[in-house]
């Protein structure tokens, strides 16, 4: 499948840089995602690319940068902002109150309220009961704290956040790295469906298989800065894995 | 497996299971709660056949001692509703004692040397504008404690420790050290003095609205399930809660108006409203002591706001992953100026009640409250590890320390020995509590 790059892209992040105490975590980075696509972002820790995406889902304020939804100027400065633009992120750590419920987390910050204003729990708990249905039909836990889901369980939950607020843009760092399987796979078909969907996604990995598989183009960060952005179809393992330790252009002489 | 789990995520039990195991899963009854109810019987049952055997007289389960454990309960109380919101969100507020003292001595200085000069000696208001000066008092340093917190990143240790000595200083360089009393006579009212209850007509109406109210949740829960399609809990489990309820009220009725009036105050007040005492005494009964009521005021708006409002939920986010509330969108720090201005507010009430009890406001007043609630709240469950913790078990808590105090005055230990065991209760309660919480995961 080809992905139609000639309209104006779904997030276009001109120039970003942030810096914590003098180190330049991202430096001069331009990234762009259009509808359908899913863009890898690769590179070491520390690399700068966990950071970048905080920058876009409301995380940390950026220093200097542009960023651009659907061709205009988007100013985010907190979570709730990004939610506003429809990006929904799936963190690493994927971002749960281990003592809550399935339902408070997926409604956290977003609580479905009932006329006096009190939070509607059961009307919640029907609500998860229907995308945890699609998601993951074995899901069976909705009465416990997710500290007592297993580790696939808990992705589900972070996924499942992401899916039901109808995301435009989804931003997944590592979705795949505690799962597994058996669970990668779902994750992987996920992927696919939301693509069709024309959802854009920005998938961050230390796998490049995965980023071979699932992605469309892969966008190479090293020590903050960005070494290149590259169409998977057009590099091969070697060139990623080349692009990822020596910062050097597919082609280039080492 | 021995158990298998429907669709609706209710677990069905095999036959095999005993009846309390059934019992327990058709009612839905917190076992942790249970469990402290249980404790608290077996002090109160303790300490009363204690009493009985070694001293020939058990005064613990008389309405007279148990009226007044509920009214000297009340102040700690209070506190404890907003401290559980703070010990959740993984902070502490060390400063609530010295606080109260604070607030109590702006509202004795407002109604006995300001407003007395104003509007008159004993006017209709004073009591009214003391008590809002004493919470805006109370809410606005609450406030400032959360945003040393939260804003400036001091650690709530630290700000509240500060707090702790700043309040009590304070407090004493506003009344010059001076004891102020005597407060407004509809002041002390609050304080639960034979006149600051309800009387017997009043205990009953709240107590038959309470009942109803019980009844009503029951069934509305019964309801919303059906709405949902969820599974039910048998009718005879139902029906047994709301027996259960609506008698734990009525229960609670009868016993405040068992206890009289005592004599010097019945004939005070007969002389007063010109009746003449019959032979053999006149019963008039307490009824339930205001600030009794006004603790349950706060504990139902207080359980209302954790369990069903967006803002408790949040505390409860907070506590359970502060990193995963602020990616949610959550205002945290906002969340936690909030928090504390709500215990500083508390704290406000709780002053009010207290002085009104005493009389009069004292510099010391309060001293040492906040180890007393600290210790209440996680006697009730609440962890210091965060995101766990209820307004109800801080409550029980509460009641637990006062009773296990009262206990021990009633049987004769002296201070020395309170301290020791209440020291040592504490401790125990929370080993048990982990003990329980490892065997339930």
């Amino acid at each position: 499948m080809t992905i139609d790059r000639t309209g104006t892209p779904l997030v276009d992040m001109r120039d970003i840089c942030i810096s914590f105490g003098g180190v330049h975590a991202v430096d001069h980075v331009s990234v762009d995602l259009y509808p359908g696509e899913v863009v890898g972002l690769l590179g070491h820790n520390g690399a700068g690319k966990s950071t970048l995406i905080k920058i876009l889902s409301g995380a940390y304020g950026m220093d200097s940068g542009e960023i651009y939804v659907n061709g205009e100027k988007a100013t985010i400065t907190n979570p709730r902002d990004a939610r506003s633009y429809n990006i929904e992120t799936i963190y690493q750590t994927l971002a749960l109150a281990d003592n809550l419920d399935a339902a408070s987390n997926l409604f956290l910050g977003r609580e479905l309220v009932s006329s006096v204003g009190f939070v509607d729990d059961d009307a919640m708990e029907a609500e998860t009961r229907k995308i945890m249905a699609r998601l993951n039909p074995n899901f069976k836990k909705f009465k416990d704290p997710v500290s007592a889901l297993s580790g696939g369980q808990r992705q589900s939950v972070a996924i499942a956040r992401a899916v039901y607020f109808n995301a435009r843009i989804l931003i997944m760092d590592e979705p795949t790295a505690a799962l597994g399987p058996h669970e990668t796979q779902m994750v992987s078909e996920l992927i696919q469906q939301l693509k069709a969907e024309g959802i854009g996604i920005f998938l961050i990995s230390h796998d490049i298989h995965d980023v071979m598989e699932l992605c469309d183009r892969a966008s190479v960060m090293k020590n903050g800065k960005l070494v290149g952005t590259v169409d998977v179809a057009d590099v091969t393992d070697d060139d990623l894995l080349g692009m990822i330790i020596l910062g050097k252009q597919p082609g280039e002489a080492a | 497996m021995t158990d298998t789990t429907n669709d609706t995520g209710v677990t069905t039990p095999p036959a095999a299971k005993g009846p309390i195991a059934r019992f327990l899963q058709a009612t839905e009854l917190d076992t942790r709660l249970l469990g402290m109810i249980g404790a608290l019987a077996l002090i109160w049952v303790g300490f009363h056949m204690y009493g009985a055997l070694v001293n020939g007289f058990g005064a613990f389960l008389t309405p007279r001692n148990l009226w007044n454990l509920s009214v000297q309960t009340s102040s700690i109380g209070i506190m404890a509703c907003g401290m559980v919101l703070v010990i959740v969100t993984r902070h502490i507020d060390l400063s609530v004692g010295s606080l109260l003292g604070f607030c109590a001595i702006v509202m004795g200085v407002t109604q006995v040397w300001f407003l007395p000069q104003i509007v008159g000696l004993e006017h209709w208001s004073i009591w009214i504008i003391a008590v809002i000066v004493g919470l805006i008092t109370g809410t606005i340093i609450g406030a400032f404690h959360g945003y040393l917190i939260a804003y400036m990143q001091i650690p709530a240790f630290i700000v509240t420790l500060g707090g702790l000595l700043v309040w009590r200083g304070a407090a004493f360089l506003v009344a010059r050290g001076e004891t102020i009393s005597p407060v407004d006579s509809t002041f002390r009212l609050l304080g639960g003095t034979p006149e600051g209850a309800v009387g017997a007509t009043g205990s009953w109406i709240i107590g038959m609205i309470g009942a109803a109210v019980v009844i009503a949740l029951v069934f509305a829960g019964r309801s919303q399930r059906k709405k949902h399609g969820f599974a039910q809990r048998p009718m005879w489990a139902d029906g047994f809660l709301a027996a259960i309820g609506a008698g734990a009220v009525i229960g609670a009725v009868l016993l405040v108006n068992a206890y009289p009036w005592p004599r010097g105050v019945v004939r005070r007040y007969a002389e007063a409203e010109g009746i003449t005492i019959p032979e053999g005494g006149l019963f008039i009964s307490h009824g339930f002591a205001i600030p009794v009521l006004i603790l349950l005021a706060v504990a139902i708006v207080m359980t209302l706001v954790m369990s069903r409002t967006r803002f408790g939920r949040y505390v409860y986010a907070i506590g359970g992953n502060p990193e995963a509330a602020a990616l949610a969108g959550i205002n945290t720090k906002w969340m936690t100026v909030k928090i504390f201005a709500l215990m500083g507010f508390l704290t406000g009430l709780s002053a009010s009640v207290a002085s009104a009890r005493l009389g009069s406001a004292t510099n010391a007043l309060g001293t040492l409250d906040e180890l007393y609630v600290i210790a209440a709240a996680v006697i009730g469950g609440t962890s210091l590890a965060g995101g766990v913790g209820t307004i109800y078990g801080a409550i029980l808590g509460a009641f637990v320390m006062q009773s296990l105090q009262t206990g021990m005055v009633l049987i004769g230990f002296d201070a020395a020995i309170q301290q020791v065991v209440v020291g040592s209760v504490l401790v125990l309660a929370v080993y048990l509590d982990n003990l329980y919480r490892r065997a339930s995961k």
